[in-house]
């Protein structure tokens, strides 16, 4: 310790002290500074960059998914397309199938009709004609029968005999 | 491994052994004075490598006439004595001769520059109860070697050779981080030294700054603590350089950084720091009373730890290979040279890992200290 003392030497010291402080002071604001500030902004920038790698990616699975999604979504419309148009052709088919057979008892029944009133009007006429013709031979045959006296009378008597028996 | 670790530990203390046995039985009697004297001249040798210096010196070597010889170059003196006194430290010729300024004579004596007479002449104090005795200052004939001088000390502000080392590895820092932070400028990637430094830097925020004091606050403390950790780290470096300046095993130099550590500690530490210091949360009152004193007495003691474990460590590692280098001058012989070799090969490596992790305790200390000076209060 003694020694130690005795060997101290405050020019040393006092040199030491100067230039170390000197030294920290230059090397701060000259080397320090502007080397843990580049090393500070690098370790940003990769920072930065690894973030902005990882965000892509993480866009991309997105974009991925999203474009898997939209597949997966056109892929049911089309089926969902698909099926309506089937369904729609069905129910055309089964909807024109109805009307024809709707529209075709209507037919048939409209002929029906009109053979029926034709077949009416036809008996009709014939009724009036062979009225006419009855009433036409009627006249005719009376005029033949009740020519003479006798007949007339004959009818007479008969019809009033119906009548009595009546 | 163990086996082989053993065996080798064998093998090293045989060959110690069969080397010094070896060595006395070759030169005999007369050796044992000249290696006595090779001993001391290479424990001193290695006190003069710890100690700083007033010049610059690459080596120096003794002339057959016993002149010494140096080959570097002299730094300035700086004197604060009534007045600046400066010159330069040629002028002392490493002790042998005097330096005169303005009517005032200097000498150097173990390194410290002393106040004198016209003669240089060194007086002794009967420091250790021995009788008072004058000796010249030239170191001839010197005998007493824990007595200190009397002589007045003035105040020495030299750039010395550790000042010139600290202000090279301070431009050298300033250079290469500057140029670091510049590449910065024209894009975010490093380029160049920058791809060394940067993991060095990361480092020291990810591993010592960030979980010692926390995300939030670190950021304040992070130019001190990258400050140091590579001032640390290359002064260490650079004093196991055949250069050899040893800055770290200065005392002073450790007790500037740790001041500095203390007083940021000091000065950032919150209320919570200080309530746990002089009212220990959670204890019964005697006990906070007992506490305090402790506790305050251990935010100087975190510092002085600081400053003494980088010193030891340092102080060590250059004794103990200097040490075994100089083995190799007291062997003289086949084995024991090649043994001190590898050895001082082997600590060198492990000194390269000193020099880095007595850095990196530095600032993971410094680190914890500003820490617990700026933590919550959790209860």
């Amino acid at each position: 310790m003694e020694k130690l003392i005795e060997e101290f030497s405050f020019g040393l010291f006092f040199w030491q002290l100067l230039l170390f402080v000197g030294l920290l002071l230059l090397l701060r604001k000259y080397a320090w500074k502007p080397i843990l500030g580049a090393v500070e902004k690098r370790e940003e920038g990769i920072k930065g960059a690894l973030e902005a790698a990882e965000a892509a990616k993480k866009e991309m699975q997105n974009v991925t998914a999203d474009s898997e999604r939209l597949l997966q979504e056109a892929r049911a419309e089309r089926d969902t397309l698909l099926k309506e148009a089937r369904d729609i052709k069905a129910n055309i088919i089964s909807e024109a199938k109805e009307q024809a057979q709707a529209e075709g008892d209507k037919m048939i029944k409209q002929a029906q009709a009109t053979i029926e009133s034709e077949k009416k009007a036809a008996v009709a006429e014939i009724k009036a004609q062979v009225a006419n013709l009855s009433v036409e031979i009627a006249e005719k045959v009376i005029k033949q029968e009740l020519s003479d006296k006798g007949k007339q009378q004959k009818l007479v008597e008969d019809m009033l005999g119906d009548i009595k028996l009546n | 491994m163990r086996y082989s670790f053993f065996s080798k530990k064998l093998v090293a203390v045989i060959f110690l052994i069969a080397g010094f046995v070896s060595a006395q039985n070759q030169e005999g009697e007369e050796v044992e004075t000249g290696a006595h004297d090779l001993k001391t001249q290479i424990k001193e040798y290695i006190d003069h490598h710890l100690l700083d210096s007033h010049d610059f010196n690459l080596y120096s070597y003794t002339t057959e006439e016993g002149e010494h010889k140096y080959f570097g170059f002299p730094l300035p003196v700086i004197l604060w004595d009534n007045g600046l006194k400066v010159f330069l430290s040629s002028e002392l010729e490493h002790g042998e001769s005097v330096a005169e300024v303005d009517g005032n004579y200097y000498a150097l004596y173990h390194n410290k520059i002393y106040k004198t007479d016209a003669e240089g002449t060194i007086n002794f104090g009967g420091h250790h109860g021995e009788e008072t005795h004058t000796e010249d200052a030239f170191g001839e004939n010197l005998v007493v070697d824990d007595a200190h001088p009397t002589n007045e000390k003035p105040l020495d502000f030299s750039i010395t050779k550790n000042v010139v080392f600290i202000m090279a590895v301070a431009l050298l820092m300033f250079l290469v981080f500057r140029s670091m932070a510049k590449r910065y400028q024209k894009s975010t990637m490093p380029r160049g030294l920058g791809r060394f430094l940067e993991p060095l830097v990361l480092f020291v925020r990810d591993e010592i700054a960030i979980p010692n004091i926390g995300e939030h606050k670190y950021k304040r403390y992070m130019s001190y603590l990258l400050t140091v950790f590579f001032f640390v780290w290359v002064i260490n470096l650079l004093g196991l350089t055949p250069l050899g300046v040893n800055v770290t095993n200065n005392i002073a130099v450790t007790f500037a950084l740790a001041m500095i550590t203390y007083l940021i500690t000091t000065f950032t530490g919150n209320k919570n720091y200080w309530k746990h210091i002089f009212w220990m949360p959670g204890v019964p009152v005697p006990m906070k009373i007992i506490l305090a004193p402790i506790e305050l007495l251990g935010t100087f003691i975190k510092p002085f730890s600081l400053m003494i474990r980088l010193y030891a460590n340092i102080t060590a590692g250059h004794v103990v290979l200097m040490s075994i280098i100089g083995l190799m001058f007291i062997f003289k012989n086949w084995i024991g040279s090649p043994l001190s070799f590898l050895l001082a090969f082997a600590l060198s490596l492990l000194e390269l890992l000193v020099a880095a992790l007595q850095a990196y305790i530095f600032t993971m200390l410094s680190a914890l200290y500003f820490g617990m000076a700026v933590e919550e209060d959790h209860h």
